[in-house]
């Protein structure tokens, strides 16, 4: 499957990663010799096979809802690009 | 003095344990290897403060006669490994000046039972690449080099800087991460013993995330019985990752007795790839000699569905690392990116995860949200979970039919050169993992063991896949054929 520069524009958005338009060209090449390569896929016969999603067959343990962790604002905060007063600092997100 | 850091686990545990050196001495060894390494470029940081201390601490440890194997062994922790106060990039320039304020489970364990860190070791980029050459810190280098030139060769990848570091004797071991290879694939490349366990055998706690479902730690050695040793230090149930096994963990090192009378090899069929090199067929006919004359018996087996394990890795893999690394967003930790006036959030998140990473993740991270994305998911995503089923199921067949381990090529190919892949397509460099990728897809234990060498006297490995849970086993099926090819070459120093 081929994919074009508007789906090119649109894979990279739904990434959030930035690609200047000139860009966008040789990404949408990129990206459908990769789709390509994965359309094998498509001569499998998958038919009542149920999808995979753990290796081993195993329930994900519970736990008791119970405080185990916490009050560590300074240590969650330490590598934050911008923080002030005790809170994650970004543009403003709301006009 | 020097030439202590040329020691495996083994030796150096019984030199400490009979006093005849100290573990400081040791690590010093190591550190000054290191430091007069940087051609290789394996240590993206060294810190030889944290592993003096941690010398000191072991000697008195081993002075007190409590001192577990890995008591004042000193290793390499590959990049992907958060390490409390010590940088841990992944060697992205999107963590950059990361330092976290917690330490992994697996290097907490290491550091318990008494290990040394002597840094952080280089590594491809969210551990997405086969060569190195994704990483941030520019590419480690291999220490072996083709007879007769001075070509720079990779060690692999994405565990590259723990496979150059163990082989150039910078460190006794080093932690590794797999994916889809990324541990067995570098370790062939470089002439050691690679483990990837059982998935759920090493927690994933405090290892940054490449694809949740096929990440698995395991240990780089110089031999098999090392990577025993330090498998069942990094091995074992955690609370913190809900993925992680609750089963004891053996004496892997108790398990090797080199016995394997009576085992049953698969010999998979449908690895003959197309265009594989005369001199891995060979290696690999060689290696099942080697375990039929050691009493094993040799079968064919048939794992139908392995030409379907890349694609359908190339599909679960960036789909599972697209939501993964959706938290690099330059808000918590790592980069942020500078905005002009009146540029708003979405801008900060685009900018910051253009510039800070490099273009294979932004490749993956992109296909990934792709094959995610409404009206896409059930054509690609669902259908190659479907495809990993049959994949899985492929072994299970296998096994239940009375096979104990599969023998297969490590790698397509020796070592090849850096700069040699930059104009191929991306798929070419995939294909580097055709014989370990289907491991990861079936969540069982591999190892990569070097066992011969190619025309231009470079190593070569064979890898044996073991039954879940039984590493123990396949470890000493893999100590047998170690004794067997007996491979002792070492790369000559040129660094």
């Amino acid at each position: 499957m081929s994919i074009d520069k508007e789906t090119a524009r649109r894979a990279a958005y739904l990434a959030r990663i930035e690609v200047k338009d000139e860009d966008l060209e040789a990404l949408a090449g990129e990206l459908s010799g990769i789709l390509d390569f994965m359309e094998q896929l498509s001569e499998v016969d998958v038919e009542g096979v149920e999808p995979l999603t753990s290796v081993t067959p195993m329930n994900l343990p519970m736990r008791k809802d119970e405080v185990t962790d916490g009050y560590q604002q300074d240590k969650i905060l330490a590598n934050a690009p911008d923080a002030r007063e005790g809170f994650f600092a970004v543009p403003k997100v709301v006009e | 003095m020097s030439e202590l850091s040329k020691l495996t686990i083994s030796g150096a545990r019984a030199k400490l344990r009979a006093k005849e050196i100290t573990a400081v001495e040791l690590t010093q060894s190591c550190l000054d290897a290191a430091a007069g390494a940087d051609a290789l470029n394996a240590y993206c940081a060294h810190t030889p403060e944290i592993a003096t201390e941690q010398a000191k601490a072991a000697d008195a440890r081993i002075g007190a006669g409590d001192a577990p194997d890995m008591c004042g062994i000193p290793l390499g922790i590959k990049d992907l490994f958060c390490t409390k106060g010590v940088k841990s990039q992944a060697a992205s320039n999107i963590l950059d000046g990361f330092k976290p304020e917690y330490e992994s489970t697996i290097t907490t364990k290491l550091w318990d039972s008494g290990a040394v860190m002597l840094g952080k070791l280089n590594m491809d980029e969210f551990a997405m690449g086969s060569s190195n050459e994704t990483s941030a810190y520019g590419p480690a280098i291999n220490p072996w080099r083709r007879e007769g030139s001075d070509a720079k060769l990779t060690p692999g990848g994405s565990s590259g800087g723990s496979a150059a570091a163990v082989a150039a004797d910078l460190c006794l071991a080093a932690t590794g991460t797999d994916t889809g290879g990324s541990i067995r694939q570098p370790a062939a490349f470089v002439g050691i013993t690679g483990v990837k366990p059982t998935y759920g055998r090493c927690s994933r706690w405090g290892v940054i995330a490449f694809a949740s479902s096929l990440d698995q730690a395991g240990p780089m050695t110089k031999d098999v019985r090392d990577a025993a040793i330090m498998l069942e230090a990094m091995a074992g149930y955690d609370a913190k990752d809900s993925t992680s096994a609750n089963l004891p963990v053996p004496n892997f090192e108790s398990m090797l007795t080199g016995d394997i009378k009576g085992k049953k090899i698969g010999i998979p069929n449908e690895y003959r790839i197309d265009g594989m090199p005369a001199e891995i067929e060979k290696l690999w006919a060689d290696g099942a000699d080697m375990l039929r004359d050691a009493g094993a018996e040799i079968v064919d087996v048939s794992l139908p569905h392995t030409k379907y394990a890349l694609p359908a890795y190339y599909v679960l893999a960036p789909a599972e690392a697209s939501s993964n690394l959706a938290r690099y967003d330059g808000v918590r930790y790592g980069k942020r990116a500078t905005l002009q006036s009146g540029e708003g959030i979405n801008e900060m998140y685009e900018r910051t995860r253009a510039e800070g990473f490099g273009d294979e993740v932004k490749r993956r991270v992109m296909i990934g949200a792709y094959v995610l994305s409404a009206g896409f998911y059930d054509a690609y995503y669902r259908r190659a979970q479907r495809v990993r089923t049959l994949i899985k199921k492929d072994f299970d067949d296998v096994y239940a039919s009375g096979v104990d381990a599969i023998l297969t090529p490590a790698t397509p190919s020796a070592a090849f050169g850096i700069g040699e892949m930059k104009n191929a397509d991306p798929i070419k460099m995939y294909l580097n993992d055709v014989f370990t990728v289907t491991v990861n897809m079936a969540g069982l234990p591999g190892v990569a063991i070097p066992t011969g060498m190619d025309a231009n006297g470079l190593p070569l490995g064979l890898q044996l896949i073991g039954r879940p849970w039984e590493e123990g086993d396949m470890l000493n099926i893999a100590y047998r054929l170690e004794q067997s090819a007996g491979f002792v070459s070492k790369p000559n120093k040129w660094w």
